[in-house]
């Protein structure tokens, strides 16, 4: 029987963190014009709220991350996502700051989505309402809401986060006094769409997806969603990552099988991500995230103009691109800094140098480390 | 603001306390430091070393990375009290056309730029006839990055025919801070305070 990957407690953490859920009493109002009822948001803490609660920072997470920021991964075991860059002494130091990662509405880790019950007692499946990014950044809203936290230290994000990390700047102006976008946009491209709509479509394309209705049936579309998998982690990648780390080597054999198993080493790579990844993620998950990002363009959200999303900033912004990110490539940043720039906000800008591509921002990259700390003050 | 170069010590001096600055061309962010921290101005910089944009942002400061050929155009007209830019102007793809930009996103602009007819450039290119290499300008020909050579009568007459006011300037030799009087042969740079 296939169940959503249930979070777990951490057995044994590096870095004390606190797994909290909170169920929010007022409906969330959704930009498709629906709300959402009794909708959960799971949470990671790590590191002491002041007395003040000035001293929280708001860290967004990207389209397959979750709220194991720092901590270990409870399906996987696997260190946090983001763990060489939050932790003590650590550019996002929790010594210091107190971080908080919620699991996005729609994720499959604690918040409410997909797997989770409808009115009914049945997974919503997809009765779900679709959501957008500045719906995720609602529900986080109300997680500081309920928090009693009004202004954060910071917001972080790259990539999903990132764009998060501006909408909450467009939309909540007043309640962080900086803003950290890294390897993001402020809309999704036609060729990010087509990128999402692959993989959506190869989960339908599963037989076992069953129109979404896969919850309990023994199976569900693993297969889709690693290929969905697949193809999305090429666009993370750059071409001389992958020429670097594979080139045109073959996978434990000496010579080409002539058949279709996985000859090359970046076949097998790929297949074994996209397998791996089916373990920790609902597809409908992914179907749902998918769509928020596409439907995401925050100059449409404010009459056209990107500007005017940030006429009412008070924060201090921070946008940083990768030189070899072409999924989210360094014009989206500018157009970003560009729109600041004329909103007179006080922004930094930087494109930095690293071999990763888009996921630079996970990745062992100094500058980002020197720049995230220098920012965060 | 002892410890700055002369001419960003002549700018950080002559800047109005609490105003709104762009420094183009800020490097790491020294004279916006000394600004922010001395005069409370709000210091926003452009820089086009991805190096120096860290080290700035790593000390707090707002600098965006960017070429001043081109993206000075993302500035809104009027968005700052004064536009800077020091010993960057000769780098300039079209230093009239930057000039245009300083004062169409600043009120006033701050320029310093090398001076070309410095008597000791003239002696150089006379008797040796070989392009100076001075203390202050210590690259040779093939690899300067000065593209456009100027002198103190040359700018003048540029802010003349495009019809842009002086305000105040200043000239040096070395450290040391000289009068008006025969700038053209005596000062090795030049400080500008112009206006629309």
């Amino acid at each position: 029987m296939w169940l959503p990957p249930h979070p777990r407690r951490p057995m044994a953490t590096v870095l004390a963190s606190t797994s909290s859920s909170l169920v929010l009493d007022q409906p969330l109002p959704l930009d498709s014009g629906q709300s959402l009822a009794d909708v959960t948001v799971a949470y990671e803490t790590y590191g002491e709220l002041d007395a003040d609660k000035a001293n929280a920072i708001l860290v967004f997470h990207a389209l397959t991350g979750d709220q194991h920021v720092a901590s270990p991964h409870p399906i996987t075991g696997k260190p946090g996502w983001w763990d060489r860059m939050i932790g003590p002494g650590k550019p996002i130091d929790t010594g210091r700051f107190h971080v908080i990662c919620a699991n996005v509405i729609g994720g499959c880790m604690g918040s409410t989505g997909p797997a989770s019950a409808a009115a009914d007692g049945k997974p919503a499946a997809m009765r779900f309402p679709v959501i957008t990014i500045r719906d995720m950044v609602r529900a986080q809203v109300a997680l500081l809401d309920a928090l009693g936290i009004d202004r954060l230290h910071a917001v972080v994000g790259g990539s999903m986060g990132g764009m998060q990390a501006l909408s909450f700047a467009a939309n909540f102006p007043a309640r962080a006094a900086r803003v950290l976008a890294i390897a993001a946009t402020a809309r999704h491209s036609a060729q990010n769409i087509a990128f999402h709509e692959v993989g959506r479509q190869a989960i339908m394309a599963d037989p076992n997806w069953r129109g979404g209705d896969y919850y309990g049936a023994g199976k569900g579309p693993e297969k889709g969603l690693a290929v969905a998998r697949m193809a999305a982690h090429i666009t993370y990648l750059s071409e001389a990552g992958l020429t670097e780390k594979f080139g045109r080597r073959l996978q434990d054999r000496d010579a080409k099988s002539f058949g279709f198993d996985a000859d090359f080493q970046v076949e097998s790579y790929l297949r074994h991500q996209g397998i791996a990844f089916t373990d920790r993620f609902d597809a409908n998950s992914y179907l749902y995230i998918t769509r928020a990002m596409d439907y995401f363009d925050l100059a449409e959200e404010h009459g056209g103009r990107l500007a005017d999303a940030f006429a009412g900033a008070t924060a201090r912004f921070c946008v940083v691109s990768f030189d070899t990110d072409w999924l989210y490539p360094t014009a989206e940043s500018r157009a970003v800094v560009h729109a600041l720039n004329a909103a007179a906000a006080p922004v930094s800008f930087v494109e930095l140098k690293a071999p990763h591509g888009h996921d630079s921002f996970l990745l062992e990259v100094p500058a980002l480390d020197r720049v995230v700390r220098g920012f965060l003050g | 603001m002892s410890r700055l170069r002369p001419d960003l010590a002549v700018i950080a001096r002559h800047v109005a306390p609490g105003s709104r600055v762009l420094d183009v061309g800020c490097g790491d962010g020294e004279l916006m430091a000394a600004l922010q921290g001395e005069k409370q101005v709000d210091a926003r910089g452009m820089e086009i070393d991805p190096e120096e944009v860290e080290r700035a942002v790593g000390r707090g400061l707002s600098v965006v990375q960017g070429d001043a050929d081109r993206d000075l155009a993302d500035y809104p007209d009027g968005a700052f009290d004064y536009a800077i830019l020091s010993q960057t102007l000769q780098t300039a793809e079209r230093p009239d056309l930057m000039l245009g930009e300083l004062l169409r996103i600043g009120r006033k602009a701050f320029v310093s730029f090398p001076n070309f007819a410095h008597w000791r450039m003239r002696a150089s290119l006379l008797w040796n006839g070989r392009m100076p290499v001075t203390r202050h300008l210590p690259v040779s020909w093939y690899e300067t990055q000065n593209i456009h050579h100027v002198t103190v009568t040359d700018f003048r007459q540029l802010l003349a025919d495009k019809g842009v006011a002086i305000e105040r300037s200043w000239f040096f030799s070395g450290e040391r801070e000289i009068g008006a009087a025969g700038a053209n042969w005596r000062a090795e740079y030049a400080v500008y305070l112009l206006s629309r």
